[in-house]
Formats: C-alpha cells, sequence, structure tokens
C-alpha cells in the first residue's frame, strides 16, 4: 500500500499534490474535466480584500515551452469568495488553501483575520505577484519586507501560513529564512518570474501590461534549485512548484526537498493535469517501492 | 467525468494560402454543439505550443458526426495543426462558450464577419431556416476569400468586399451593409471579425434600432473561465467590469459590450 499523504503543520493532505492559486479558479470551473476529491489541496485564485477588476488585456502571452501572465488579481474579493465559494469546495475531500494579496500590511492582516474563523484550512501569502502596480510584490523583494509582513500577519493568523516566495531576489535562501524566523508554518516557491515578450510587427509588448510573471516547463530548473536551495535552509516544509505538468516533475521537486507540490500553468493544457500528477507520483513510488512520500522527499544525493 | 476528448481527424485541406479547414469525427462534440461556440485544441504533444488555440466550429455533419474547424496558420501551434493528416488524433475540449441566440420570430438577419471571423458564420447561417439570410464578409484580398460556395448555398444575399478590390467591392463591408439598409430591414445582425469592423457594425446596428449580437476574440489560456486572461469590458451596476470572452461570450448582445480598451 502506497501512503501518498503529508502533513504540513496540521494540514493532512491526502496527497502531496495542489493545484497553485490563480490557475485553477475556485475548483468549480475543473469540475467537469477532472475529479476534485482527488487533488490534495486547492489554493484558490489570490484575493484582495475588495474585489478587484484586474489589467487590461491582452493578460497572456505564450513564449518557448511557457507563458507570460498579467491578470492583475481579478478577483470577487474575501467576503465574496467566503459566501460564494467555500460552500462549494467544502463539498469536496480537497484542503482548501486561501491566497491573500494586499496593498498594505494591514490589508493581509485583516484578511488573515476574517479567514481564521471561517472553515479553511491554511492561509498562503502571496507576498510576490508581479502584476499588481501597489504593495504586494515590494513586500516580498526582501527579507526586512517579508519578516515585517509574516510577523504581523502571524498575529492576526489562527491557520496554518504559508508563505509563497517570488524568484525575483538576490537570494532566495535569506528570504525563506526571514519567513520561517517570523513564524511561517510553510514555505511555497517558486512564483511567477518577471519577464517580457515583444511583438516585433507592431514594436509593442504583447501584453497590455508590458510585463508580466513567467510559468510553465520553461522555469522549472530554476524552480527545482531555489526549492533544494530553501530545502537546505529552512526546518519549515516547503511546497514546491514552477513548470510541474507530471507525476517526474513533482518527483523531481520532492527529491529536491518538496514535502509538497503545487501543479499551475499545467492546468490550463490540461484541466486534468492535477490528477495525472497525483498518479505518475503513485506510479514512480510503486516502481521504486516507496511507502510513504517521506521516502521521496529531500532524497537527492548531490554529487 | 472527463470532457477532455481525443478524437479522429477526417481530413485537413488547404483552402488558401494560408488556410485550412480541418474536419474532426466527434460524436460528443456534434450532440452538444451551437453556432458561435468553439473547441480548444491542443496542437501537438508536449511543450511546444504549450496552450490550446481556441477555434471557433465551422460547421457540424449531424450525419457523419463531424465538426469543420476553419484557421489560419499564424504561428507555431497553427502551423502544426495543419499538417495532421487522416487517422490522426487531436486533443480537444468542447463545445465551450456561449453560442448566438437564434430568435424565431425574425424574418430578416444579417451576418457581418471579416477574416477568419466569417467561419462560426456559416455554422449560423446553416442553423437559421425559418428567415431571408444576408451575408456581408470583408476580406483583405481575394486569396483570403474563401467556402464562398457555402456561404451562397446557405444565404439568401452574399455581399463580398476586399481591401484591395481583388474580389467583390472595393473597401470595408460595413459599405454594403449600410448601402442595404437603405431599402431593407434587418431584425437582427450578427457579427464576428476584426474589433474596428465589429465596432462599426454596432453602431450601424445602434443606428438603425437593430439587435445585434457580437462574437469577440482575446488572447486565451485556460478556455474554461478559470485563468482570467480573455478579458473584455463589459456593463455592470456599478459602470462596468470585466468579463472573460471563453465562459462569459464569445457571443454577446452589443449593448452589453463595452468598446473602449
Amino acid at each position: 500500500m502506497t501512503d501518498l499523504s503529508v502533513d504540513i503543520k496540521g494540514m493532512k493532505f491526502e496527497n502531496p499534490v495542489i493545484a497553485a492559486s490563480g490557475t485553477f479558479g475556485f475548483g468549480r470551473e475543473f469540475k467537469d474535466y477532472t475529479d476534485l476529491d482527488m487533488i490534495g489541496g486547492i489554493s484558490v485564485k489570490g484575493l484582495t480584500l475588495e474585489s478587484r477588476q484586474g489589467n487590461k488585456p491582452p493578460r497572456i502571452a505564450e513564449t518557448p515551452a511557457g507563458i507570460l501572465n498579467s491578470v492583475g488579481l481579478q478577483n470577487p474579493g474575501v467576503k465574496g469568495f467566503i459566501r460564494d465559494e467555500i460552500p462549494f469546495l467544502r463539498k469536496h475531500k480537497t484542503k482548501i488553501i486561501v491566497n491573500i494579496a494586499g496593498n498594505t500590511i494591514e490589508d493581509y492582516c485583516e484578511m488573515a483575520e476574517i479567514l481564521s474563523d471561517e472553515d479553511i484550512d491554511g492561509i498562503e501569502l502571496n507576498v510576490s505577484c508581479p502584476n499588481v502596480k501597489k504593495g504586494c510584490a515590494a513586500f516580498g523583494t526582501t527579507s526586512e519586507g517579508i519578516s515585517e509582513i509574516t510577523k504581523k500577519v502571524r498575529k492576526y493568523c489562527k491557520k496554518p501560513l504559508i508563505v509563497k516566495l517570488t524568484p525575483n531576489v538576490t537570494d532566495i535562501k535569506e528570504v525563506a529564512k526571514a519567513a520561517e524566523e517570523e513564524g511561517a508554518d510553510a514555505i511555497s516557491l517558486i512564483n511567477t518570474i518577471l519577464g517580457m515578450a515583444i511583438d516585433i510587427h507592431k514594436k509593442r509588448p504583447v501584453l497590455a501590461n508590458n510585463m508580466g510573471g513567467m510559468s510553465g516547463p520553461a522555469v522549472k530548473p530554476i524552480a527545482v534549485r531555489m526549492v533544494y536551495e530553501v530545502a537546505q535552509s529552512v526546518n519549515v516544509p516547503v511546497i514546491g512548484m514552477g513548470g510541474i505538468s507530471n507525476g517526474d516533475d513533482a518527483i523531481e521537486f520532492m527529491l529536491a526537498g518538496a514535502s509538497a507540490i503545487m501543479v499551475g500553468t499545467a492546468n490550463f493544457v490540461n484541466p486534468a493535469a492535477c490528477v495525472d500528477v497525483v498518479n505518475g507520483i503513485k506510479n514512480y513510488m510503486k516502481i521504486h517501492d516507496f511507502k510513504s512520500v517521506y521516502d521521496v522527499i529531500g532524497k537527492v544525493k548531490l554529487y | 467525468m472527463s470532457r477532455i476528448l481525443s478524437e479522429k481527424v477526417e481530413s485537413v485541406e488547404k483552402l488558401s494560402r494560408s488556410i485550412y479547414k480541418m474536419t474532426i469525427n466527434s460524436e460528443y462534440i456534434v450532440e452538444r454543439a451551437y453556432p458561435g461556440q468553439f473547441v480548444n485544441i491542443k496542437c501537438c504533444d508536449g511543450i511546444n505550443a504549450l496552450l490550446r488555440r481556441p477555434i471557433s466550429i465551422c460547421n457540424v455533419d449531424k450525419e457523419k458526426k463531424c465538426i469543420d474547424i476553419v484557421f489560419q496558420v499564424k504561428g507555431i501551434g497553427t502551423e502544426y495543426l495543419s499538417k495532421k493528416t487522416l487517422g490522426d488524433k487531436v486533443d480537444l475540449i468542447g463545445p465551450l462558450g456561449n453560442p448566438f441566440t437564434i430568435l424565431k420570430e425574425v424574418k430578416n438577419v444579417a451576418v457581418v464577419g471579416g477574416g477568419i471571423g466569417v467561419f462560426p458564420l456559416l455554422y449560423l447561417l446553416s442553423e437559421i431556416k425559418a428567415a431571408k439570410k444576408s451575408a456581408f464578409l470583408g476580406f483583405r484580398n481575394k486569396d483570403f476569400v474563401v467556402l464562398k460556395d457555402e456561404f451562397e448555398k446557405n444565404s439568401d444575399k452574399l455581399f463580398i468586399s476586399t481591401d484591395d478590390g481583388s474580389e467583390g467591392s472595393k473597401g470595408l463591408i460595413t459599405v454594403p451593409l449600410e448601402e442595404q439598409l437603405k431599402s431593407s430591414k434587418f431584425d437582427i445582425i450578427y457579427t464576428c471579425g476584426p474589433t474596428p469592423m465589429i465596432k462599426k457594425v454596432v453602431d450601424i446596428a445602434k443606428e438603425n434600432e437593430i439587435k445585434c449580437q457580437v462574437s469577440l476574440e482575446q488572447r486565451m489560456g485556460c478556455g474554461i473561465g478559470a485563468c482570467l486572461v480573455c478579458a473584455c469590458k463589459t456593463k455592470s451596476d456599478d459602470g462596468w467590469k470585466y468579463s472573460h470572452v471563453c465562459k462569459d461570450g464569445p457571443v454577446f448582445w452589443s449593448n452589453e459590450v463595452i468598446f473602449d480598451d
């Protein structure tokens, strides 16, 4: 019997596969294409205190083995989410992680406080969205910024707290340590890498926002490296993501030290990607006769 | 459970220099499709041309259980797609999106299409049985004029214009539309094509107090309303909001849409 379950600070996932924020809506969009009960967790579309309309279109560009997006956190606001989305999600076995973003630290604190009284499993701090002008991204790019926001939100957050890191920093290890020191229960990474694509005939950027967040298979080696570095530097569990499309990709992140993984861009291409990844992990574990995912997590042997 | 389909390609036919028609055997889609809806196709395996390509349904053959899609080769995705042959499988999801509304009580309909936007209108024309149908189709030049016979067969009057006058009248397709409106009355206009053309058609419909539906295009990600990239401005209680072409559209009533982006 293969045991895929993982425990991340009390969040008991049936398997280590979580749908990444911004790529899986609120789950319901995928119900006709895949079995939501089979997915370990869903990190919902990033929420803000008030609803947001997001950026001007075009918001997506395809790039070699990847995409750029500049959605800009279009969302119904935290109250709309509580009212309209939690009841549906709770009908499923999947764990609910609520991704939150704000213009000010006070926004984050208020959302964490509101959500702590709701029937959800964890909160993920989005301090690294590259697509909004105010706040958000700025908090995640320095150790000081991460320390301050984690410390303050921690006071209001009664749920397991995941801090999601941006790769757009000089030393990811220092930023991760800062989050751990101020009380993060887990660290997820990587958010998208800031990128740009230009339409050579129009001589203008493809995205109306000029720049956007890059994701997809092209970013995977960068993400694996960063997950490895962070897993070596902190004691809290690490949730790895960046270009995972199948079980083998997920195993790579787990060997690098990820206790769980998130599937993002692949959901756009294959609406059943999360469940395919679960089955791929299961298959790998059978082949190698591993009984538990803990036989895989962090087991890479360096040369 | 899963609506991710793997369907057989029946044929791929080159209609002009860069435009192809693909016939796909899909009982699932044939049984569910309506004019204006689209399919989201994975053009190749693996990580090249990563995203699916949304392509509207151009024709449905209920007997043969086949759909036609017509596309222009514009990049690597459509290039891959154009190279498929009989017996190949295509990975697609659909039918997606909201279809055109076919009103029962109308007597005269007009469709106005531009470029590759004409193809969903052919499927629409074939499904409108009870009304008199006028089709106005605009193209860049005669090389882009395809499926003319099918449009002729499915309409009572066909008007073609090209930018350079190499086929039909020279200039914008909205010129013959306005010309016809001097003597004819349409109960509804359906339009699909480049945004400047759609805007003009919407203005003409408004001036003449004619109902109008538009089919919009925007760069898409997932096609199922999750990624939120295909935003378009629509009216809302407090002014405007971003709706999404894949899920809320691609067909909208013209008075719902705000064309200022």
